[in-house]
């Protein structure tokens, strides 16, 4: 489990094929809405934050990354009853983040990814709590212990959907 | 122009999240409920529900090719126990049929104006918001089937939210354990009121119920009317816990009766009439009819009947309109205690005794009391004493 520094020119950098660009995020957003409701412990996961972030860090690009977030989370608050914009800058945030860490660190294997996704997962939670609480004026209770089980469940699915993620990049 | 270049990623992150708070705080100033939806849902919506649709249509079609055709194994059990259910169940709709009769005389009296549901709507629901933050869920009937935002919605086990959004074939339904919903609710016996909210956990409260009044565990919780979205009179859930509050109110959480993690089938309230409470002569079945109708029958003789019948044989007079009273075969202890008491009690009490109205026909309808099941009061056959 090494989390190497490399040099921008080190790295590689991918791409995805327009109908994946397209149905991979359409896909995460509907199984987000069908699988709680047949297998409830699913709502525990956030299935379109792991997809910005596979994305993110694959195509290393920060401009990339931060619309790829923002859409992805656009589309997620149309399907709740909240403002659109909490899930959309919060994954803006994590999308950018996780780019630009991705330009810094070698994150082809499983144990830098686990971190990885760990690390944006509270920081993409951090971001959704202080805007809710903030600017929309939610009601909402910070609870480390919960956040922190959620972040390793979701690290766990992160590691498995990145390599599925690996089938379909392509090498720029 | 080096430093916008320098700084371009920074530059167009700080755009986009500014745009994108701009644009939260104009939808926090000026909350949706009473616009138009907006142009993204819609589409996100209609991006979404169609493959929802199709994966239950399949998912419900295999599970009923399976059950109804393959899978048979312990329907005949099933099916006397059901029997046995049914008979057990009509014994308790004589006694809350009864309860029900003298409510309706003293609404009467007060004049007072009852909720019927009149019209509901099933529904199945196909997804969910996806976010745990955001409790709602979205069915298969949208404004095309004549759904519209705020109309109940509920289960055969009690309450479940109301419709929030109706999009052309599909609805969105706020669910009662979410932060922004609100219930007006009623303790059973307390008759203490208070505003059912969903808590950030999920959970459900009972708000703006003094601390000083006291709240058993365990006590059913129904809704009051008074929000105008749900009639008096649904079960709502039970009493986990009641403890003092940070304020002047009391602590409660409500379990919700009808489980709202596995919500499968809903129905919508589509419509719900108003009317002033009459007298009904409903007249249910008696359980004295019920219990003779267990019993082996004792094959009539008409000969016999001129001659002013069987000991223990009661011939109704056929007085009811549109009764299908047939002579029943009744203990002579049976007819001589309860059956005939409630007989006479109903005669005295009802002045249109004997009439044949119609009584309730909707078969929704909502008696005073909390009701899991929907029960249609018959028209009672006339049946006078016999004489010992």
């Amino acid at each position: 489990m090494a989390i190497t520094y490399t040099s921008g020119a080190q790295v590689e950098v991918y791409r995805f094929s327009i109908p994946a660009t397209v149905l991979i995020p359409l896909t995460a957003v509907f199984l987000q809405a069908w699988l709680p409701l047949r297998f409830h412990f699913f709502s525990f996961f956030d299935l379109p934050l792991l997809i910005t972030i596979g994305f993110a860090t694959a195509r290393r690009s920060p401009l990339a990354g931060l619309f790829t977030g923002s859409l992805i989370g656009i589309l997620q608050d149309a399907l709740t009853h909240h403002p659109i914009g909490l899930y959309g800058i919060s994954k803006t945030v994590v999308g950018f983040g996780a780019s630009s860490l991705g330009i810094k660190l070698d994150v082809e294997n499983a144990g830098a990814r686990f971190l990885l996704t760990i690390f944006f997962y509270v920081v993409h939670e951090v971001v959704y709590f202080t805007i809710a609480r903030g600017l929309v004026g939610l009601h909402m209770a910070w609870n480390w212990p919960h956040e922190f089980l959620s972040g390793m469940a979701n690290a766990l699915l992160g590691v498995f959907i990145f390599l599925l993620l690996d089938h379909v990049k392509q090498r720029t | 122009m080096d430093v916008l270049g320098r700084y371009r990623n920074l530059i167009v992150l700080v755009g986009v999240l500014f745009a994108q708070v701009l644009g939260l705080a104009v939808q926090v100033r000026r909350p949706s409920d009473n616009e138009p939806t907006r142009l993204i849902r819609i589409w996100a919506v209609g991006a979404v529900t169609p493959l929802e649709k199709v994966l239950v249509w399949a998912q419900t079609s295999t599970s009923n090719v399976w059950h109804s055709y393959f899978y048979l194994r312990g329907v005949r059990a099933e099916n006397r126990n059901l029997k046995q259910q049914i008979e057990r169940m009509n014994l308790e709709q004589v006694r809350m049929s009864q309860d029900a009769d003298q409510a309706r005389r003293l609404q009467a009296l007060l004049a007072f104006k009852e909720q019927f549901i009149s019209q509901t709507m099933a529904a199945q629901v196909i997804g969910s918001s996806g976010s745990e933050q955001s409790r709602s869920v979205y069915i298969d009937k949208g404004e095309n089937d004549g759904i519209r935002p705020d109309m109940a919605v509920i289960t055969a086990d009690g309450i479940v939210g109301k419709v929030l959004h109706a999009y052309p074939s599909t609805s969105q339904v706020l669910l009662i354990n979410d932060q922004s919903s609100g219930v007006g609710a009623i303790l059973e016996k307390s008759r203490l009121q208070g505003i059912l909210k969903g808590t950030s956990a999920g959970e459900v409260a009972l708000e703006k119920v003094m601390s000083d009044e006291s709240v058993p565990v365990g006590e059913m919780v129904l809704t009051s009317g008074g929000d105008g979205i749900f009639p008096k009179g649904l079960l709502v859930g039970r009493v986990t816990k009641a403890g003092a509050g940070s304020d002047l109110f009391l602590n409660i959480r409500v379990r919700p009766a009808a489980d709202l993690g596995r919500l499968e089938e809903v129905l919508v309230v589509t419509k719900i009439d108003e009317r002033q409470a009459l007298p009904e002569q409903t007249g249910a079945a008696r359980a004295v009819d019920i219990l003779a109708g267990r019993l082996p029958g004792v094959p009539s003789k008409p000969e016999n009947a001129e001659n002013g019948g069987a000991p223990g044989t009661v011939a109704p007079t056929p007085t009811t309109a549109g009764s299908d009273a047939k002579p029943k075969s009744v203990s002579p202890t049976a007819s001589a205690s309860g059956g005939a008491t409630a007989a006479r009690k109903t005669a005295a009490s009802s002045p249109g005794a004997g009439s044949g109205s119609s009584g309730a026909t909707d078969a929704t309808k909502v008696p005073p009391k909390p009701v899991k099941a929907v029960v249609e009061p018959k028209p009672q056959p006339a049946v006078e004493d016999s004489p010992h």
